[in-house]
């Protein structure tokens, strides 16, 4: 399965520019410029502690940036509220999974559509299930005693739930089997093939950059690397510090 | 020792007396589960609502307090609400314990206005039905008792179901348990915070209006019922709604016998003793996670 190597022509939906961010006194993200384009599975690699969730959670909303703009499909989001980001459609399944415990299978799906796609629930509920049939027969369990990989799977299908126009997966392969990597990957595939640009966060270079049309490489806060996945692959430095030759 | 027709009055009158401290220990447990503190202004705003009804039932206003129900009831989540966004969302700096020392402060501040404003007197409304009774057996049960039993319960299903099943009542279990997942699927954290705070606040208005035709009012009036919910609500475990039902019987029971068997000025020890053997035996309650 040749992953397409060209992006598909569009312009950036998300666009995070001069970014500055961190946590109270400390500056995490020191200027980052990175966009993803409709369509586009664009992965963003680096080493533990880089700053790739913290990028994420302040695309996000979850935190507000210091400095920098972000802006999606046009519109300035950068410090927006949270509630506001669902609502356009820019959804993170985060790092963690961070389903909710106490609710079932089906109810957590439900809350997918809480803000968004709310009118679509059967429809979107039927279409989760399909793609991830596991689900269904977990419908009525405590998403706090499904296996991690199921909680993934849950995670991934309660983001769909909002109709997501973008959705950033922050490493969704950690924790899993190598098996259920390779399903995950070719999951993700899957759902970028009906249209749905993805920001893929990872610290698995080689599957990311296999099925990944652009990279960013993010280290001590700044863009390291960046370009087309298929060159990033070949790149000298990027083969040293991460596949270790 | 009573003979069995007498103690099995007393267990109903436990049971239709456990129907307002079950409505009572679910605000306080709904409140404990979402917050992660303890509401220590639940008794001074109890307090609060039964003056409302109070004062709705006497000229020139003239509102039966069952009839008052909606209004208090509303009014208390209005209340709640409000106190949540103005108070308790705006000075808590994101800590729980912060959340805390607020309720606490204002629980103080209540009381003594209350003092200031309502003198220390005890107050009652005079309802027609007041003394009425149902024969049943060796029981004679007052019929407002009966009332308030019935109404609590039903209002505690409806909030148990509308906790279950509505969008709104999910997000506020999903925000309990995980709150940033919960902005991640768009949920405005901390307006729930704000309506699960007064949903515990109205469960004390509606409480108020179920109470007032056999109970008085007086600026200390709240502080009996705090120490029972909160008894309940560690007996249910925190933050369990069906641990508050039961609980909220089962105490109403103790209250019940230990007065009986002890008379009314000890019946009181039962539920102190309940308290203290719950968290030496079995601390996290009886529907409680791991403790
Ligand atoms: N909530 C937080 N408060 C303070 N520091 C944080 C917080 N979250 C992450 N950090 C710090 O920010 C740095 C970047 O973390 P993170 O964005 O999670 O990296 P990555 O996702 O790339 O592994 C780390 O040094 C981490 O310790
Ligand atoms: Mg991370």
């Amino acid at each position: 399965m040749a992953p397409p190597r060209v992006s598909p022509a569009g312009p950036p939906m998300l666009e995070v520019k001069a970014l500055v961010a961190g946590y109270g006194a400390v500056r995490i993200l020191r200027g980052v410029d990175l966009t993803v384009g409709a369509g586009e599975i664009v992965a963003l690699l680096g080493s533990n502690g880089a700053g790739k969730s913290t990028l994420n959670n302040n695309i996000c909303g979850l935190f507000r940036p210091f400095g920098g703009t972000i802006s999606f499909e046009g519109e300035p989001i950068a410090g927006a509220a949270s509630t506001r980001i669902v609502d356009r459609g820019l959804i993170q399944v985060p790092e963690g999974r961070r389903v909710f415990p106490n609710l079932s299978v089906r109810e957590n799906l439900e809350l997918g559509s809480y803000r968004r796609g709310r009118a679509a629930r059967p429809r979107n509920l039927e279409r989760v299930t399909t793609i991830f049939p596991r689900l269904r027969e977990r419908w009525t369990q405590l998403a706090g005693t499904l296996s991690g990989g199921e909680q993934q799977m849950l995670a991934i299908g309660r983001s769909l739930m909002g109709e997501p126009r973008l959705l950033i997966l922050d490493e969704p392969s950690l924790g899993l089997s190598p098996l259920l990597v390779e399903e995950m990957f070719a999951l993700i595939q899957r759902i970028n093939a009906d249209g749905l640009a993805i920001l893929l966060v990872e610290q698995n270079v080689v599957q990311s950059l296999a099925i990944a049309h652009r990279a960013y490489v993010l280290e001590n806060g700044r863009v390291a690397l960046e370009g087309p996945a298929a060159t990033l692959a070949e790149d000298p430095a990027l083969r040293r510090s991460y596949l270790g030759h | 020792m009573p003979d069995l027709p007498i103690i099995l009055a007393g267990v109903i009158n436990g049971l239709l007396a456990g129907g307002i401290y079950v409505l009572v220990a679910v605000g306080l447990t709904l409140i404990y589960g979402v917050l992660h503190i303890i509401n220590f202004a639940h008794g001074s705003l109890l307090m609060l609502a039964m003056y409302a009804v109070f004062f709705l039932f006497k000229p020139p206003v003239g509102i039966d307090p069952y009839l008052a129900l909606p209004i208090v009831t509303g009014g208390a989540f209005i209340f709640g609400y409000l106190v949540y966004r103005w108070l308790i969302g705006r000075f808590n700096h994101g800590r729980d314990e912060n959340i805390l020392l607020i309720t606490l402060g204002l629980s103080i501040v209540i009381d003594n206005a209350a003092l200031m404003f309502f003198t220390g007197d005890i107050q009652t409304i005079d309802v027609p039905y007041a003394g009425r009774m149902v024969e049943l057996g060796a029981a004679f049960l007052p019929v407002p008792k009966i009332i308030s039993f019935f109404a609590a319960l039903l209002l505690c299903g409806a909030l148990g179901l509308y906790m279950a099943r509505s969008d709104t009542g999910k997000a506020i279990r999903a925000l309990a348990k995980e709150r940033q997942g919960a902005r991640l699927v768009g949920i405005d954290v901390d307006k729930l915070f704000a309506v699960s705070y007064g949903i515990g606040i109205a469960c004390l208005g509606a409480a108020a209006c179920l109470l007032m035709p056999t109970f008085y009012v007086s600026p200390t009036s709240g502080h009996a019922f705090v120490l029972i919910a909160f008894t309940t609500v560690v007996l249910g475990g925190m933050g369990s709604f069906a641990g508050a039902a039961v609980g909220g019987f089962i105490i109403g029971i103790t209250e019940s016998l230990g007065g009986l068997l002890l008379g009314e000025q000890l019946g009181q020890i039962g539920i102190s003793l309940i308290f203290i053997l719950i968290l030496l035996l079995r601390p996290s309650g009886l529907f409680g996670g791991k403790g």
